[in-house]
């Protein structure tokens, strides 16, 4: 192997004057390859501690807020607003953070807005892939749930975590699926997920809908969430009255907005 | 051959004195071998027709394909030795893929075409490796409309109109050059496109042939795409009766 790779430097080396056209060399191509997919690599190893003691994730910087989701009788609706605050700042105001994947998939996501976005261009081009195999097999739900288990905890693993909460929604073979991971990699399926503050506002509220009415139709659902969201902008001092829903049943998948949520204010001069 | 026993076909990095390269030459023949493949570019997209030869009965319908997606907005139709051609299908997938990574967008097929032909062109240049034995046809629907691009195994590559390669190109081409490609849509190019395969098939040398067709166009929201079953088997069978007709007359003629 070691001979392998002096060689290959041999060669590099005696093909230098060809300049530009090295990067197209046969006996590069190995090397070519990494450079195409360094984008993409996961293991981030520029991350290991090494002798500049580079530093790792430690706090996420322009965040977004809770993800809810709720299943109904033959698909699933999720809700998130818009907001990507700085700290305490509301800076970004159209940070826009669900997602189609496929035709069966949709996602959702808070926490940190560019670890959102490197994943989602790596989970785009895994559909790409997916699809230039022409094979009639696409990513589900579940798969793709899987999935980011693995790169979470992998990440967390690493001391360097990807700041984010997920939540995947989609179908599998016409049933509904919903499930959920967080930065450490703790993950779990459920018709009811709240992330983030939304963890503990909004979970009782979806609960106890569904418990009095476990066969909601899409409607029923998307009210139910939407009067959720209601309640998180009231309370949550990072959240927005502009949001997003994903909805995906077998009709297809719609993401609707961003919308814009109710809210009155009159109480507020009462209080203080 | 004058090449056979000079010893000056044995290298891809040897002139022969007369100043050609005959391992690049030998990659060609392999792709005159291999069945036909015509791409036509039309007013509204571009239509990829592959005639793939069945050499055996026990191959499952669909097997080894020759029509490739790149990207969502790029196709790739292949001629010659399918594996070297999937090899190139991954070059170009992965060029496209660096591309979308690093600019945000789809790969311009301006630009595609200029990696591929440099990278297939690269391995006309040195002794330890040999041409790719394939031709390849890429094409997409962009802002200023439809482009197609042949490269062959010399890395040589030209933009075009309509192009054909494999056994029966020098037909397919002046089948082609009586078409009014500039004015048609991806609707009339299937099914001259089915027509033309089917009229070149050689049923005395090859049996069986699968047709496989995709195009990229307005219609299809700039993806490349397979053609839906329905509008494939409308095309077959228009292409069967227009060679019905044409042997009917054929024999009136006697």
């Amino acid at each position: 192997m070691i001979a392998q790779n002096t060689l290959k430097a041999q060669v590099s080396q005696n093909m230098a004057f060809l300049g530009e056209a090295n990067r197209y060399s046969p006996f590069l191509a190995a090397q070519n390859d990494s450079f195409h997919s360094a984008s993409y690599d996961l293991s981030a190893n520029t991350l290991v501690p090494d002798i500049y003691g580079s530093q790792r994730s430690q706090a996420p910087l322009t965040t977004a807020t809770s993800v809810v989701g709720l299943q109904f009788k033959d698909g699933v609706v999720i809700a998130a607003d818009v907001l990507g605050s700085y700290g305490s700042l509301a800076r970004f105001r159209n940070c826009q953070r669900i997602m189609k994947v496929n035709d069966n998939i949709i996602l959702g996501a808070g926490g940190d807005y560019a670890d959102f976005q490197y994943l989602k261009n790596i989970i785009e081009q895994k559909i790409l892939e997916e699809e230039c195999l022409d094979d009639g097999f696409s990513l589900k739900p579940k798969s793709l749930h899987c999935w980011l288990t693995r790169v979470m905890y992998n990440r967390r693993s690493k001391f360097d975590p990807f700041w984010n909460n997920f939540i995947i929604a989609g179908l599998e073979y016409g049933q509904p699926f919903m499930g959920t991971v967080d930065k450490l990699g703790t993950a779990y399926i459920d018709p009811v997920i709240a992330t983030g503050y939304g963890a503990y506002m909004a979970t009782p509220l979806l609960r106890k809908a569904l418990e009095s009415k476990p066969d909601l139709n899409k409607e029923e659902a998307i009210d139910i969430l939407t009067k959720a969201m209601q309640v998180l902008f009231y309370r949550d001092a990072r959240s927005f009255p502009k949001y997003q829903i994903g909805i995906i049943s077998k009709e297809g998948i719609e993401i609707r907005g961003p919308l814009t949520l109710e809210s009155n204010w009159e109480l507020a001069h009462m209080i203080g | 051959m004058s090449s056979i026993g000079t010893g000056y076909d044995l290298s891809a990095s040897q002139f022969s004195p007369d100043g050609r390269v005959f391992q690049v030459e030998y990659a060609q023949k392999a792709v005159e071998n291999s069945g036909t493949v015509i791409g036509l570019r039309g007013k509204d997209g571009v239509v990829f027709a592959v005639e793939k030869l069945v050499t055996s009965k026990l191959y499952e319908p669909g097997a080894n394909k020759r029509l490739f997606n790149i990207d969502n907005h790029v196709g790739m139709a292949v001629s010659g030795l399918s594996s070297d051609a999937r090899q190139i299908a991954e070059t170009a997938r992965t060029e496209a893929a660096s591309y979308r990574a690093q600019y945000g967008i789809g790969i311009p097929l301006k630009y595609l075409n200029d990696r591929v032909s440099m990278y297939m062109h690269a391995y006309t240049l040195y002794s330890a490796v040999r041409p790719y034995g394939c031709s390849v046809i890429i094409g997409a629907y962009e802002a200023d409309g439809p482009v197609m691009y042949m490269i062959d195994p010399s890395g040589v590559s030209y933009g075009y109109y309509g192009c054909a390669i494999g056994k029966a190109k020098q037909s397919a081409k002046t089948e082609i050059e009586k078409l009014k490609l500039a004015d048609m849509s991806c609707k009339d190019l299937i099914r001259e496109a089915a027509r033309i395969i089917y009229l070149l098939h050689d049923e005395l040398k090859d049996k069986q042939f699968e047709l496989e067709m995709s195009w990229v166009g307005n219609h299809t929201n700039g993806r490349h795409e397979r053609v839906p079953f329905e509008i494939k088997a409308e095309a077959e069978t228009k292409a069967r009766q227009a060679m019905d007709e044409d042997s009917d007359s054929d024999t009136e003629d006697m």
